[in-house]
């Protein structure tokens, strides 16, 4: 009698890895190609593709706090602005001038800055949240342009010359090996942050973005565990900033702003929340179409991001992936 | 003792303005339940249209400032038959997000058609120049800020509390479904407050102009300010966005006097130690 349930339990949990598994190479196959086929196509937009990389680390580690974790966030360049100032900091103070280096040291401030940030962020609700958040990014705004013997101040932080990678391959001029460096580190975050989102602290955060009262009921720790989530959050937007400070070798205040946060929300939004590949697609799409319209007039830009971002609030609340997700069912029905 | 007047002087003449432009805000985001990051952008609209008036057409300042607080209504409230009604009663951060894409809409418009350079807004003889006030001298439009912000605080007080359309007001906020069947047209009473609160927007954009000058940007750059007053001084609170504007403007104010370098370091500071102890703002309705 006892053994059946376990037998099916048994049975399925395998199956439903396996699954999962063979979804997430078909994910990485996926970004590869496009990242091969971009590469191709565009070989001289490999600087604009690497930030957009950069930015689509920000906008992944928005979607954990925001679209599974629930928490309303417009600072979130604040994780973002710690990476890169911590990996710029070390390049041209400290003389670490090895990427990976820099990269785990940008992630662990990132991950400092994530939880210490949202001590704060997590004492409101609602609006009272969002207030807090923005305040959060405007002092770390303020701060950084204050200690301008270590930041530089508004004039950026420059100086930092980043080494060969793994000692092999050198930083060039057309920005490859920055391409396919942030095209690895993508690749990787994605595979982590799968397995984040699918196991039980997971869903752990969804249940609390569904209902804190009720998973406080169940005994589970809510405050301990969006920190976590937070700190978690915080480590994959610092790489973020320490990739753009390896590939651009400047860090400027830019990357402490509302705006870089407000935008950072929009694509999350633009591309579909509480989806991997919606912050990841809503970037892509965001960031590429910018850089072209912008070049043209940057007020364009803002009246299109503006009228675009009301339709999908009315007419798409998934985003773009939401509403491919919902044709693309229909379409199915309609063969069968 | 002079310093700390003269501080003051302008920590108030500041504050007030804060007031004037944020109580419309204070108005919709408390009892209309709406966070409406595009009221920056209404009243960056109010400082344009009295701009052009005054420069362009040649019209006086009092009814270049009525035409700012009229027109501005009037493109206000087909956006909330269209748009904000929608939003009603959903997540802030949907709201938040459709506001925002008002708001750069309304950013890319205007640059369409004003350009990016500052406007200015030419004021009558009698608010140019200076007024001794005592023990320093202030410029004239601030003491024409500070005395607007007092009407404006005793009128809508007046309004809210004392009259019958206040009355329907908060019925329709506490209970719309009950305040409906008792007879109150909430989508009336919701369209009026709603360009009323643009209006107050528009008013506090001219009288602001001097402090808080008018090009494309302004709907973006004080937006943060606007919405940090409000939640410090509680969504819905008249004396409560009196207090916060004034604390926040003494707190800014003197914090660039004593210690310029350190800019809105202060400002910042102070609203997270007031929201982290206040969560529903200064004196908010807890919810």
């Amino acid at each position: 009698m006892t053994d059946f349930p376990i037998k099916v339990s048994a049975g399925s949990v395998p199956g439903l890895w396996q699954r999962s598994a063979r979804a997430d190479l078909v994910a990485v196959i996926v970004i590869a190609a496009v990242a091969a086929a971009l590469y191709f196509l565009f070989p001289s937009s490999l600087a604009l593709l690497t930030r957009i990389v950069a930015i689509m680390l920000l906008v992944l580690s928005l979607d954990l706090v925001t679209g599974y974790a629930g928490v309303a966030t417009l600072g979130h360049a604040t994780v973002f602005g710690a990476g890169a100032y911590a990996a710029g900091i070390a390049a041209a103070h400290f003389g670490i001038t090895d990427p990976v280096a820099m990269l785990a040291i940008g992630a662990v401030s990132g991950a400092l800055a994530g939880a210490v940030s949202s001590l704060v962020i997590l004492r409101g609700h609602g609006l009272s949240q969002l207030v807090l958040s923005i305040a959060v990014v405007q002092l770390a705004h303020e701060l950084a342009s204050k200690l301008s013997t270590w930041t530089g101040g508004s004039d950026g932080l420059s100086g930092i010359a980043p080494g060969p990678l793994f000692g092999l391959f050198r930083f060039d001029l057309w920005g490859r090996t920055a391409f396919w460096l942030a095209i690895a580190l993508l690749i990787v975050v994605f595979i982590v942050l799968r397995i984040i989102v699918r196991s039980p602290f997971g869903m752990l955060c969804r249940g609390i973005r569904q209902d804190a009262v009720r998973v406080r009921a169940m005994g589970a720790p809510v405050y301990f565990t969006l920190v976590k989530m937070y700190a978690i959050a915080g480590a994959v937007a610092g790489l973020g900033g320490a990739l753009s400070a390896i590939s651009t070798k400047v860090v400027g205040l830019d990357s402490l702003t509302f705006d870089l946060s407000a935008e950072a929300l929009v694509m999350l939004v633009l591309g579909g929340t509480g989806k991997l590949f919606g912050a990841m697609v809503g970037t892509l799409v965001f960031v590429w179409f910018e850089d072209r319209i912008s070049a043209i007039n940057p007020f364009h830009w803002l009246t299109i991001v503006g009228v675009l971002l009301v339709l999908v609030v009315l007419f798409a609340p998934k985003g773009l992936t939401g509403a491919a997700e919902a044709l693309w069912r229909r379409w199915r029905k309609a063969r069968p | 003792m002079s310093t700390v007047l003269s501080i003051g002087a302008d920590a108030v003449a500041y504050g007030m303005v804060l007031f004037v432009i944020s109580i419309g805000l204070s108005v919709t985001m408390g009892l209309m339940k709406v966070v409406n990051l595009a009221h920056g952008a209404f009243a960056m609209i109010g400082g344009y249209v009295a701009s052009y008036a005054t420069q362009q057409l040649g019209l006086g300042f009092g009814i270049a400032t009525l035409a700012a607080i009229i027109i501005t209504a009037l493109i206000a409230v087909p956006l909330e038959r269209l748009l904000y009604r929608r939003i009603y009663g959903a997540s802030e951060l949907t709201q938040v997000l459709m506001t925002i894409g008002i708001t750069f809409a309304i950013i890319g418009i205007a640059n369409f058609l004003m350009g990016p350079t500052l406007k200015t807004i030419a004021l009558p003889e009698q608010l140019q120049g200076p007024v001794d006030i005592g023990f320093r001298t202030i410029a004239a439009h601030k003491l024409f800020a500070v005395a607007v912000g007092i009407v404006v605080a005793g009128a809508l007080w007046f309004l809210v509390e004392r009259t019958p359309f206040g009355i329907r007001l908060r019925a329709s906020v506490d209970d719309a479904a009950m305040a409906g069947a008792l007879g109150v047209r909430t989508k009336i009473v919701y369209a009026v407050s709603f360009a009323l609160a643009v209006g107050l927007a528009a008013l506090g954009g001219v009288v602001g102009a001097q402090l808080l000058p008018i090009e494309p940007y302004y709907a973006l750059r004080y937006m943060v300010t606007f919405l940090v007053v409000v939640s410090v001084g509680g969504a819905g609170s008249i004396p409560g966005a009196l207090v916060a504007c004034l604390l926040l403007g003494a707190v800014e104010t003197t914090g660039r006097y004593l210690m310029p370098e350190f800019g809105e370091f202060f400002f910042y500071a102070a609203v997270i130690a007031i929201v982290c102890i206040f969560p529903n703002g200064l004196l908010g309705r807890a919810k």
